[in-house]
């Protein structure tokens, strides 16, 4: 046993010492828009491995619109994304997400099992069924987060709290290396913030990335190593303590970008004035241009 | 512990056994080439009981086809509508269906004749047109879905009746039977009509077991589903090419009109009667088959009378029964359930005035009987009423009545006196928390204890004990009976098993 560990051991530290330098997710110029309406601007971002990162801003600054366009949930209108150096398709499997709560009806007839077993399906492939190994994996979560004794349950019959800790079991069966995750701690009580604060911690000490939309700034300096400021353009990316300060909280928050989403609401108005056609192509030449999409 | 020993760990693929039995059994109709059914319309009229009796007994080949078809096309609408219900596409199976109706003239047209093949295709083309339509105005302008739908829905079937009309009016065609699309008449399916259905449900079934995952993630979270790479927008089609497969192979029996009840009703029953998508595809599947059989029959009896009223009747039956009567969701049971907490909270209040009549000074419980009268002061019930309910405690073994009359007296059984005593104690003991714990006034707390008294459990009961260090009075003054008074009441009518009481106290 030790023997044949020692011989492979060295050949596995310098993969992952190669690999650990690659960061998680890079963005570039990344760009996004609703109803031609510009949400996001050209957002860059350098997430290295093994940080725990939060995304904080004002109410519809894009946060969540940043994680679903990195996932490609939305198209992104310019820039392009990297999960480990690779295109986001190449990586799906080393993804995980967490979705807001209220995306899904609750009344699905599906029980907590059900979910947790969703985060399997895409390891298991096409025409596969989950197999007894799956199950024990989405067993194993739930226990993580303390919902193995509901596993039978209706979701619906759940209080705010366990639905988010199924979405967080379901997430945790998908046995990615990096989590994004969307107002996890919405709508949960203080006592499941503290439990799920403390899972996410475990987390990252097994080398996960993790990046969470978080809401509550009194709180966001004591749970993330690392902080992504925005207000429909990134204001600040970085460890904690260096970009959680007066001046950049000012910036994200204060009256001052008001500038750019009146000049959202003009590009907009100027895209209706547009031949639907020169609107079509620019945008047709945006996405060529852009390895992503 | 091995996985596959827990209950959960229930295979979640048994169902799809079950179904792919099912298509095996299909598969071999299919093969029966030997369907010769006449059109059961050119059958000799007999009166409804011969009728009935050539259905029942299976001999004729034309009641076997009828029967196979409605049956098949009523499982596969149960089993895909059970994903249209979920995935709120009621509205979209409805414009599909009557956006089929200009396809089935134009089918006609193409041949002059009425071939289910042409039919098929043509009403394919325009049922996934008309919903392409609705789609299409829904992204294109801000109109919302279900005005897109409706729209569309009505102008392609006032097209489709439009020129079925103008077919009527054709010299040289065959064109006996075209307006039975409106209606359906399962009667007059042919050979082609049922094969056809066979091919579509053992096509669609099979998609629905082969991809059950993707579409069932798809179905709860697109959002999480497209994170993971599972293939949405092909599911999405899929299923809307599916769904138009089945509602034009139900055209001929069910029509254009109803035949999306067919995919909503069953999958609606089912939804009421299970929790869990696998049991909902599988039972809907069943219901709608018994509505096609049910369709099917009465189409036999009547053949002047068009066929889909009675399957959608059928269908809508079994919804109304699911409705009434599901366990968990169905009215009657519910009703049961809040008039039978409500009789045993009647009964408790009954018991409860009975111990307070025969309360002494120093908490103890008289053994002499309880005097009518005295109770009566105290729960001030209509008298009829008040002594049906002390009947109904005396046959439930709670007391004995003694005397006739006014001066008829009450006394307890043992467990009857135990029964009380929880009572009196859970409410003096909730009455006694409010106080201390929660700061409620003490006149405040009367009648919420009223209420909770009936619902504590044991284990709350336990819990509330050791928070008020086993308190011996409540707020009132009074005392809480004790818990050796119970012990004591329980060895007495050995009720219970005994270690339900072990360590009650110390604990």
């Amino acid at each position: 046993m030790n023997s044949s560990e020692s011989d492979i051991l060295p050949n596995i530290e310098t993969n992952s010492r190669k690999d650990k330098a690659i960061p998680a997710l890079e963005t570039h110029d990344l760009t996004v828009a609703y109803h031609k309406k510009p949400a996001l601007w050209g957002v860059d971002l350098e997430i290295p491995q093994g940080s725990m990162v939060g995304v904080v801003g004002p109410n519809g600054a894009g946060k969540s619109t940043l994680i679903k366009t990195i996932m490609g949930l939305i198209p992104a209108q310019a820039g392009w994304v990297k999960v480990f150096g690779q295109s986001y398709k190449k990586a799906i499997r080393r993804v995980g997400y967490v979705p807001q709560r209220e995306t899904v009806d609750w009344d699905f007839p599906v029980s907590v099992m059900d979910v947790a077993l969703m985060g399997r399906y895409g390891k298991i492939g096409w025409l596969r069924r989950p197999g007894k190994k799956d199950r024990q994996v989405a067993l194993e979560c739930l226990e993580k987060v303390h919902m193995a004794p509901y596993r039978d349950r209706q979701i619906s019959n759940l209080s705010g709290g366990q639905q988010q800790r199924v979405f967080l079991a379901r997430a945790l069966a998908q046995e990615s290396d990096l989590y994004l995750m969307d107002e996890p701690f919405a709508g949960v009580d203080a006592s499941t913030e503290a439990a799920i604060i403390e899972l996410l911690r475990e987390m990252k000490n097994q080398g996960k990335t993790l990046i969470v939309v978080h809401h509550d700034l009194t709180t966001a300096k004591d749970y993330f190593d690392r902080l992504i400021l925005i207000n429909m353009r990134l204001v600040a990316s970085g460890p904690t303590e260096e970009v959680f300060n007066v001046e950049t909280l000012q910036k994200t928050y204060g009256g001052r970008l008001t500038i750019l989403s009146d000049v959202a609401n003009a590009v907009q108005k100027a895209e209706k004035l547009d031949r639907p056609e020169s609107g079509n192509s620019a945008g047709a030449d945006v996405s060529e241009s852009s390895p992503r999409l | 512990m091995n996985a596959s020993d827990h209950g959960s760990f229930r295979s979640p693929w048994k169902s799809g056994s079950v179904l792919k039995s099912l298509l095996t059994l299909l598969a071999i109709w299919l093969s029966m080439t030997t369907l010769q059914a006449d059109q059961i319309g050119d059958m000799v009229q007999a009166n409804w009981k011969e009728q009935a009796w050539r259905f029942l007994s299976l001999r004729d080949p034309a009641v076997r086809a009828a029967l196979i078809g409605s049956a098949t096309l009523g499982a596969l609408c149960g089993a895909l509508g059970s994903f249209i219900v979920v995935r709120r596409w009621a509205l979209l199976g409805d414009t599909l269906s009557h956006a089929a109706l200009p396809g089935v003239a134009l089918g006609f047209l193409w041949s002059m004749k009425k071939d289910p093949m042409t039919i098929f295709i043509g009403a394919t083309i325009a049922g996934i047109a008309g919903a392409a339509l609705a789609s299409l105005i829904r992204r294109t302008t801000k109109l919302k879905e279900d005005s897109a739908l409706g729209m569309t829905l009505a102008s392609f079937f006032a097209l489709g009746i439009v020129l079925i009309s103008m077919t009527q009016h054709l010299p040289n065609a065959d064109k006996s039977g075209l307006e039975q699309f409106l209606f359906g008449q399962a009667a007059a399916m042919n050979d082609d009509d049922i094969r056809l259905i066979l091919v579509a449900a053992v096509v669609v079934l099979s998609g629905l077991i082969l991809f059950y995952k993707e579409l069932l993630l798809t179905s709860f979270d697109p959002g999480f589903a497209k994170s993971t790479g599972a293939p949405v927008q092909i599911a999405q089609y899929g299923l809307t090419l599916a769904l138009a497969f089945s509602i034009v192979v139900s055209l001929q029996a069910v029509g254009v009109a109803l035949v999306s009840a067919l995919l909503i009703t069953p999958a609606s029953a089912a939804y009421l009667l299970t929790d869990r998508m696998k049991r909902m595809v599988w039972m809907s599947a069943l219901f709608g088959a018994l509505a096609g059989v049910a369709g099917a029959f009465s189409s036999f009896l009547q053949t002047k009378a068009p066929t889909g009223p009675f399957i959608v009747i059928g269908a809508t039956m079994i919804f109304a029964l699911a409705f009434v009567l599901g366990p968990k969701h169905g009215w009657a049971p519910r009703r049961w359930r809040r008039w039978s907490q409500s009789q045993k909270i009647r009964s408790e209040n009954l018991l409860k005035a009975i111990y307070q009549t025969l309360e002494l000074d120093n908490g103890h419980v008289s053994d002499s009987g309880a005097p009518i009268t005295q109770i009566r002061a105290r729960k001030r019930i209509p008298e009829k009423k008040l002594r049906k309910e002390l009947r109904s405690l005396q046959s439930s073994g709670l007391i004995t009545q003694v005397g006739t009359g006014e001066s008829l007296e009450i006394f307890f059984t043992p467990k009857g006196k135990r029964h009380a005593m929880e009572i009196v104690r859970n409410h003096r003991l909730w009455e006694l928390y409010l106080t201390n714990s929660a700061n409620f006034p003490a006149d405040h707390v009367h009648d919420d204890a009223e209420k909770i008294e009936h619902l504590l459990g044991e284990d709350m009961v336990r819990r509330l004990e050791k928070l008020l260090n086993h308190a011996t009075q409540d707020p009132h003054g009074r005392p809480i009976p004790s818990l050796d008074d119970l012990e004591q009441s329980r060895s007495d009518s050995d009720f219970e098993s005994p270690q339900s009481t072990a360590g009650y106290r110390h604990n």
